[in-house]
């Protein structure tokens, strides 16, 4: 073979392995849906045209609108090869063809250039029964954040339908693991809420645990043992700065801004025992919010400001209490199984998802606050770390295949559950976070 | 049967005689296998543990402590090893250890933390109670981030419910 040839077909194979499988599988997570629900509501999101002069963007703006809204639970997208007709705006659309598919909703829309190379995208709504519009609305989005755009539509559909605030352009922060015993390599990720665009934020050769969220999604609070201990460090996402808020001897753990980010919930161990505190972030004081000799661990700050929950082992086993974030009193909240913790409570404080064991089964559970009664959400035997999204729509819990650790979204109602498999390690500590800012 | 598998059989077999023949004929095992009784008194004339009696001494060279499952109550079998360590660091005034605390994989890992914690200090205070000095000990705990056996299996998770003794300074 002459050397030319094979430089060629050797610059043609590094081509194909750089940019094989597009974003998401080039990092490993591969996402698929594990479980349906058959009273969602049905909607067909007809691909978008592209109306611009130049390139079609690479992101299938419809694909990922139909992704975000069957993922949720709520809804039932149309599959792509079910669509057989492909209406760009609301007058064109045959109202008969969609009815006779049984759908209750249509999405039509069309990419169109805008200024400085940027993207315009407007899409209508329209309840096929009524024949009705019921949204009109553009989008604009630079090239490669076309995915982005795409979600913002997703949570304006899902405003207009549900009446709830959307969460798909949304992220979670969570934590991996990759290697085996003293060689493992710890990473701090941050990715878009559907798995894609993952980015390192931290790497370290020690553990890091306990991702949590500042309020304006600007910063990651985390534990990690680089300097041999457990510290709780806050970091900038976008510029990377970040500080030590607390290396106390003893346990520095399970950081939790509170609602308005002021301050910040923690478990300190210095006194003895774990204890949570409160730390005022402006004079970086931390006043003592309990004192037990159980283990007080896992603060989480309720939607007003003004209490928290814990877990701790006071009577016996681990159990979810209430304080109040000035301290005094604690009240036990969950009494059903044997073993509840790690609260992650909803927006509206009323329902409030924990781990719960029984025997050597462990699992996801909501606790209505209302009714008194918690239900299980995850099928698994080492389910561990759920964490709402913001609109309380799905929860992203972690939990074990064989020995590797897996994250799931499972909606509200359990009924749908989605799988993100970093391929190559564990994936733990998921965090939901707070809605994005326009 | 084909012919071939007849014939793997009968080699298979007659390998097998061999070797069993073999052991009938077995020489004593050779001397550096044999169990040699190891004298446990210090070698210092005072009854005091040295430094190199770390590795000498059976029950120093034993560094780790199990425990039950939410449990950090020290078990029996680890009262003597404990006994020993505590005995060390009372001899050996600048002697320093860390006493690792870890967990199983089972439950929340920031409580899994409070419970490595935990282990470590009943192992601290077993140590003080037999003489050593506060000083002398420092407890992390690492939770179940640092598991010595990775499956989800009863005594995967024995072993990885315990306390690591690591001696910072002999």
């Amino acid at each position: 073979m002459p050397t030319h040839a094979r430089y060629a077909i050797a610059i043609l194979l590094f081509l194909l392995l750089a940019t094989a499988g597009g974003p998401a599988s080039a990092q490993g997570l591969s996402i698929d849906i594990v479980d349906g629900n058959a009273s969602a509501l049905p909607i067909a999101v007809v691909p978008f045209a592209f109306e611009g002069a130049g390139l079609p963007p690479d992101t299938d703006v419809a694909a990922v609108i139909a992704a975000d809204l069957d993922r949720c639970g709520q809804f039932r997208a149309l599959p792509k090869p079910d669509i057989v007709e492909f209406p760009v705006r609301g007058n064109e659309i045959k109202f008969a063809t969609w009815r006779v598919l049984k759908q209750d909703f249509i999405v039509v829309g069309r990419v169109q250039d805008a200024e400085g190379g940027a993207y315009r995208i407007e899409f209508e709504l329209f309840d096929v029964t009524r024949q009705a519009p019921l949204l009109r609305l553009a989008v604009g989005g630079r090239p490669g954040e076309l995915r982005g755009a795409a979600h913002q539509i997703a949570d304006l559909l899902y405003e207009k339908i549900i009446g709830v605030r959307g969460a798909f352009w949304t992220r979670m922060a969570y934590v991996t693991a990759v290697g085996t015993n003293r060689n493992i390599q710890y990473a701090l990720m941050v990715a878009d809420s559907d798995g894609y665009n993952p980015q390192t934020v931290v790497r370290s050769r020690e553990p890091l645990l306990s991702p949590a969220w500042s309020p304006d999604g600007r910063k990651l609070a985390y534990v990690s043992f680089e300097r041999g201990n457990s510290s709780i460090y806050v970091q900038e996402i976008a510029t990377g700065s970040r500080e030590v808020l607390a290396a106390h001897k003893g346990i520095n753990g399970a950081p939790n801004f509170s609602p308005d980010g002021t301050r910040l919930a923690l478990t300190l161990s210095m006194s003895g025992n774990p204890e949570i505190y409160v730390m005022d972030l402006g004079a970086r004081r931390n006043s003592q919010v309990t004192r037990h000799f159980g283990i007080d661990t896992e603060p989480v700050w309720m939607p007003d400001g003004q209490s928290l929950l814990f877990t701790s082992d006071r009577s016996g086993k681990p159990q979810i209490y209430q304080v109040a974030a000035a301290g005094g009193d604690a009240k036990r909240i969950s009494f059903e199984g044997e073993y509840n913790a790690k609260a992650s409570v909803a927006y509206d404080g009323k329902r409030i998802a924990m781990v719960q064991g029984s025997g050597n089964r462990y699992r996801i559970a909501v606790l209505d606050r209302a009714l008194g009664e918690s239900r299980a959400l995850s099928p698994g035997n080492l389910d561990e770390s759920p964490s709402y999204a913001p609109n309380g729509s799905m929860i992203l819990y972690a939990a074990r295949e064989g020995s590797r650790g897996v994250l799931f979204a499972v909606s509200a109602d359990g009924r749908v559950r989605q799988r993100l498999v970093l391929a190559d390690g564990d994936v733990r500590e998921p965090a939901w976070s707070p809605f994005r800012q326009r | 049967m084909h012919k071939p598998t007849r014939f793997i059989l009968a080699a298979l077999l007659a390998t097998g005689m061999v070797a069993c023949a073999k052991k009938v004929k077995e020489e004593p095992a050779p001397v550096s296998d044999a169990v040699a009784p190891v004298d446990t008194t210090p070698v210092d004339g005072a009854g005091r543990y040295a430094a190199t009696d770390l590795d000498r001494v059976p029950c120093l060279m034993q560094r780790v402590v199990y425990f039950d499952f939410d449990r950090a109550e020290i078990r029996g079998e680890a009262q003597e090893i404990l006994g020993c360590h505590a005995k060390y660091l009372n001899d050996n005034a600048t002697a320093r250890m860390t006493l690792e605390g870890h967990a199983d994989e089972r439950g929340s890992r920031e409580y899994n933390l409070g419970l490595g914690e935990r282990r470590g200090n009943a192992v601290n205070a077993a140590l003080q109670a037999n003489g050593a000095s506060s000083a002398q000990i420092t407890v992390v705990s690492y939770g179940e981030e640092r598991p010595t056996c990775n499956e989800s299996t009863e005594s995967c998770w024995a072993q990885n419910r315990r306390v690591e003794i690591v001696y910072t300074a002999k």
